[in-house]
């Protein structure tokens, strides 16, 4: 179990609890939060599960493989060095208070 | 327009993306999902891999959770089905009996896999991979079975021969065309497919066609081909296409052929009824002709663009379509429509396995094939929705061609 924090682009928060062995972007799906469309449904195939991770973040997450990488080359909205597909991260206690930012369109 | 319901006839995922487009566009109507099946709306494209291994369970399908339709008062009718629809009274017909009044009607019907109409089509064991049941069905059968004869070299039976292999069966692909995927992908993407497939261990039967499935007590034991050769199969996997379901649509007069026929604004002939996802035909500026795509893109961004519209936000459909297929341990991913193409460009290695194929037609990029190159993928993607004017074959062509870097920076 995680909290995990959707930092919406208009600044407000939606804060939930995601258990294992859901990642980032089904703790959005199960949560009916806007703003991840995951088309693909998790096989990091479409960029629509694109979520910026918080500049402060000292949580321990997944190193980014090729694939990943790749699909980030062409998000609906910029990516940054904190961009993450939110499919590739799964959920486990280590990643307790996350904080991942909304881009403003995935399509 | 009115204050009545939006109905929405159906319940796979352009239905359901339809459904929940219309609450986050701030829709306040009552919206009404009508689905045959029991279970709630589900993801389809891991049925065909990772579903039949069983890494995946039935509620890691479901595209939201079961509290979504409560929370977002969207009436889910789901075991019943639409039987008629009356549009002089702008009502629908279940086979429950229950009629149901709309404003808007959006038909989100679906396709059906076409079937075998050899000897021997209804035994045991022979199945066509559509729904969640089937899936279950399929994913037993591989269990138990030792041989599985794939009938159609398409994405859902090559996925399904990957997975078997996978699994340890020996497994037969038969192919009535002289290539596998052969209407949808270059011919340089079905020579590599084709090879991949064969690596694993998979017999892949070219230009041969299934003539007759033979059983014992009522299950199927062996194929014969039309060369006479006979091939072990205690699974039949039949994947030669689908049908738009238009049943309903032609029942009430509106316009079909192939597909529920739709304008760029995803219209029937009815302006009060739309069709999307798997049974719609429409035009598109990516296509000579109108086209019916079976994709969760084309799903799911049809059902935002009748949400849009229903609330006032009217827009053309002109999304770019997309596709992907997992193979033998391959991500293979198609952006744009490149069944028409008269030159092709392959940029990357195919002896490696990473390598994208650029298709052209009258000069102007229509898509791109990749293998195991996402961002070759998702940059055509980005170009072809901007037009894709501008890049030419010869670029591509060019010795350290890297389309990350295009347009190439000015010397």
């Amino acid at each position: 179990m995680a909290k995990i924090t959707y930092q919406h682009p208009d600044g407000t928060e939606t804060v939930v609890e995601v258990a294992a062995p859901n990642t980032v972007m089904r703790g959005a799906k199960l949560n009916n939060i806007e703003g991840i469309v995951a088309q693909c449904g998790g096989s990091a195939q479409c960029g629509t599960c694109h979520v910026y991770i918080d500049e402060g973040n000292t949580l321990p997450l997944p190193e980014m493989h090729e694939a990943e990488d790749d699909v980030l080359c062409g998000t609906a909205a910029e990516r940054r060095p904190t961009s993450r597909l939110s499919c590739q991260l799964p959920v486990s206690e280590a990643i307790d208070g996350l904080i991942v930012h909304l881009p403003t369109t995935q399509i | 327009m009115g204050t009545g319901p939006v109905v929405i006839v159906g319940a796979g995922h352009a239905a359901l993306e339809a459904a929940a487009a219309l609450r986050a566009e701030g829709h306040t109507r009552p919206v009404i999902l009508v689905g045959a099946e029991t279970a709630p709306p589900y993801a389809r494209p891991p049925l065909s891999k990772d579903y039949l291994t069983g890494r995946i369970r039935p509620h890691e399908l479901w595209l939201r959770p079961r509290s979504f339709f409560a929370e977002q008062h969207i009436t889910a009718m789901l075991g019943d089905r639409a039987v008629e629809i009356d549009r002089d009274a702008s009502r629908v017909r279940l086979a429950s009996g229950e009629r149901i009044t709309y404003d808007r009607l959006i038909l989100a019907t679906g396709s059906r896999p076409r079937r075998l109409s050899v000897p021997g089509a209804d035994l045991e064991g022979v199945v066509a991979l559509r729904s969640l049941a089937d899936a279950e069905e399929l994913r037993c059968a591989l269990r138990d079975a030792g041989d599985l004869l794939v009938v159609g070299g398409g994405f859902i039976g090559l996925e399904v021969a990957s997975v078997a292999r996978g699994l340890g069966l020996r497994v037969t692909v038969v192919e009535s065309g002289p290539h596998l995927m052969g209407r949808s992908v270059s011919r340089t993407l079905s020579a590599h497919l084709a090879t991949l497939h064969r690596a694993e261990g998979t017999r892949v039967l070219l230009n041969r066609e299934l003539v007759a499935l033979r059983g014992e007590r009522g299950h199927v034991r062996v194929a014969e081909l039309n060369n006479g050769a006979r091939v072990a199969a205690d699974v039949v996997v039949v994947g030669i296409g689908v049908l738009p379901n238009t049943a309903l649509a032609a029942q009430a007069d509106l316009t079909t052929g192939d597909g529920v026929i739709v304008d760029r604004w995803l219209r029937t002939s009815d302006r009060s009824v739309y069709a999307i996802g798997d049974c719609a035909r429409f035009p598109s500026p990516h296509t000579a002709r109108p086209v019916r795509l079976e994709s969760v893109q084309n799903a799911s961004d049809q059902a935002r663009c009748v949400a849009a519209a229903l609330t006032g936000h009217r827009r053309p459909y002109i999304s770019v379509p997309w596709f992907w297929t997992e193979q033998c341990g391959a991500r293979v991913q198609m952006a744009g429509i490149t069944r028409d193409h008269d030159r092709t460009v392959v940029s990357g290695s195919p002896a490696e396995g990473r390598f994208s194929v650029f298709c052209f037609r009258g000069g102007r990029l229509v898509g791109t094939e990749s293998v195991n190159r996402s961002a070759d993928h998702m940059i055509t993607r980005r170009l072809l929705a901007n037009g894709a004017a501008g890049l030419a074959a010869d670029d591509v062509a060019r010795p350290g061609f890297d389309i990350r870097r295009w347009p190439a920076q000015p010397i």
